[in-house]
């Protein structure tokens, strides 16, 4: 029986991982990607891994594959043209050597001096790989990387929000060196009304930091425009000023 | 069945994922070869951890599946913010850090 399920799992997994790398279009490769982690997981049963599994399909096969369907779906998942233009001669370069790695992985695997490789493994207890053992190896023994690996998730989430925010990120040079630390930390806009119906900041901003239209030729012309206005304004207050001075000299003459 | 064909089925994924970075050029494409090597190794670790009767190495498996989260994350937010500088979207086009 563990036999057909093994050589049944193996095949799934196998035939996933073929299908991530041979179909063409990236929303397909992250399907066969998806039947790949469930057929894994069956394997990992089969080892008596039963945590790791299912984190295996809620992590990897549940957030995972959303997050990668996301970032197609955004990206325009355009059928990518599998291969001539980088080259023949290179594709069957590195078919020759994943043939190459593969036979040599296999040798090195199965000639090894490790006898236990034949054979089925010890007869373990009935709590192995249980959500108990793990958490009970997580929380003693393995506290450290425990903790450091929670610190490496948020990193890289903070990590991915910064590469991948609005405004901001990455830029061109020219526009960095207008960067103050704080338009880094918080630009004056953000959380406003004004971010909220997609409205352009008031003060001027490097274009990458503005909300707004996706056009860059447009969102130049309008701060020239607003940049335009104020001068204008700036200009008449100056007059005015000098109007009002004007008129309490003369009052100032009359009296 | 014997630990040796857990080994080899592990090979055979790890080669495809590592022939998969070779050829492919888009890099939602090499990110999810990257993936497949990723699990190749979690089935060894797991694997060895049974022949030896310990747990200890799915520990060191779960801490790689939380290192391939994080590596997504972060590619995934890469390609976002080449998406959003109109940059093409191909790996061999993308060769400004080649110096």
């Amino acid at each position: 029986m563990a036999e057909v399920l093994f050589f049944l799992a193996a095949i799934g997994a196998v035939a996933g991982a073929i299908g991530v790398v041979a179909l063409r279009n990236p929303f397909f490769s992250v399907l066969a990607l998806v039947s790949h982690l469930v057929s894994l997981a069956a394997l990992f049963l089969l080892l008596q891994a039963e945590f790791v599994a299912a984190a295996q399909v809620v992590v990897y096969a549940g957030a995972v594959m959303v997050l990668y369907v996301f970032v197609v779906a955004y990206v325009g998942g355009a059928d990518e043209p599998l291969g001539p233009q980088a080259g023949r001669g290179l594709r069957i370069v590195a078919a020759a050597f994943g043939a190459m790695l593969f036979v040599e992985l296999v040798v090195a695997l199965l000639g090894t001096g490790l006898k236990a490789v034949d054979s089925n493994g010890p007869v373990v207890q009935a709590g192995f790989g249980s959500a108990q053992q793990i958490g009970e190896l997580l929380l003693t023994k393995f506290l450290l990387p425990f903790e450091i690996a929670s610190f490496l998730l948020l990193i890289a989430a903070v990590g991915a929000v910064v590469l991948a925010r609005r405004r901001g990120g990455l830029t061109a040079e020219e526009d960095q060196a207008r960067y103050s630390a704080m338009d880094m930390l918080r630009p004056a806009y953000t959380g406003t009304m004004a971010e909220g119906v997609g409205r352009r900041a008031i003060r001027p901003s490097p274009p990458a930091l503005q909300v707004g239209t996706d056009d860059p030729a447009a969102e130049q012309e309008d701060r020239a425009e607003q940049e335009d206005r104020a001068e204008q304004e700036d200009r008449a207050e100056q007059e005015d000023r000098a109007e009002q001075e004007d008129r309490a000299e003369q009052e100032d003459r009359a009296e | 069945m014997d630990i040796g064909w857990y080994l080899t089925v592990s090979a055979l994924i790890f080669t495809i994922g590592a022939a998969g970075v070779l050829t492919r050029r888009s890099p939602l494409v090499v990110l999810l070869c990257l993936e497949l090597m990723l699990n190749a190794a979690n089935l060894a670790l797991i694997a060895f951890a049974r022949m030896h009767g310990n747990a200890e190495g799915q520990i060191f498996a779960i801490i790689v599946l939380v290192v391939a989260a994080c590596e997504v994350t972060v590619g995934l937010g890469v390609i976002v913010a080449m998406r959003r500088r109109r940059l093409p979207i191909d790996v061999d086009e993308l060769r400004e850090l080649q110096g």
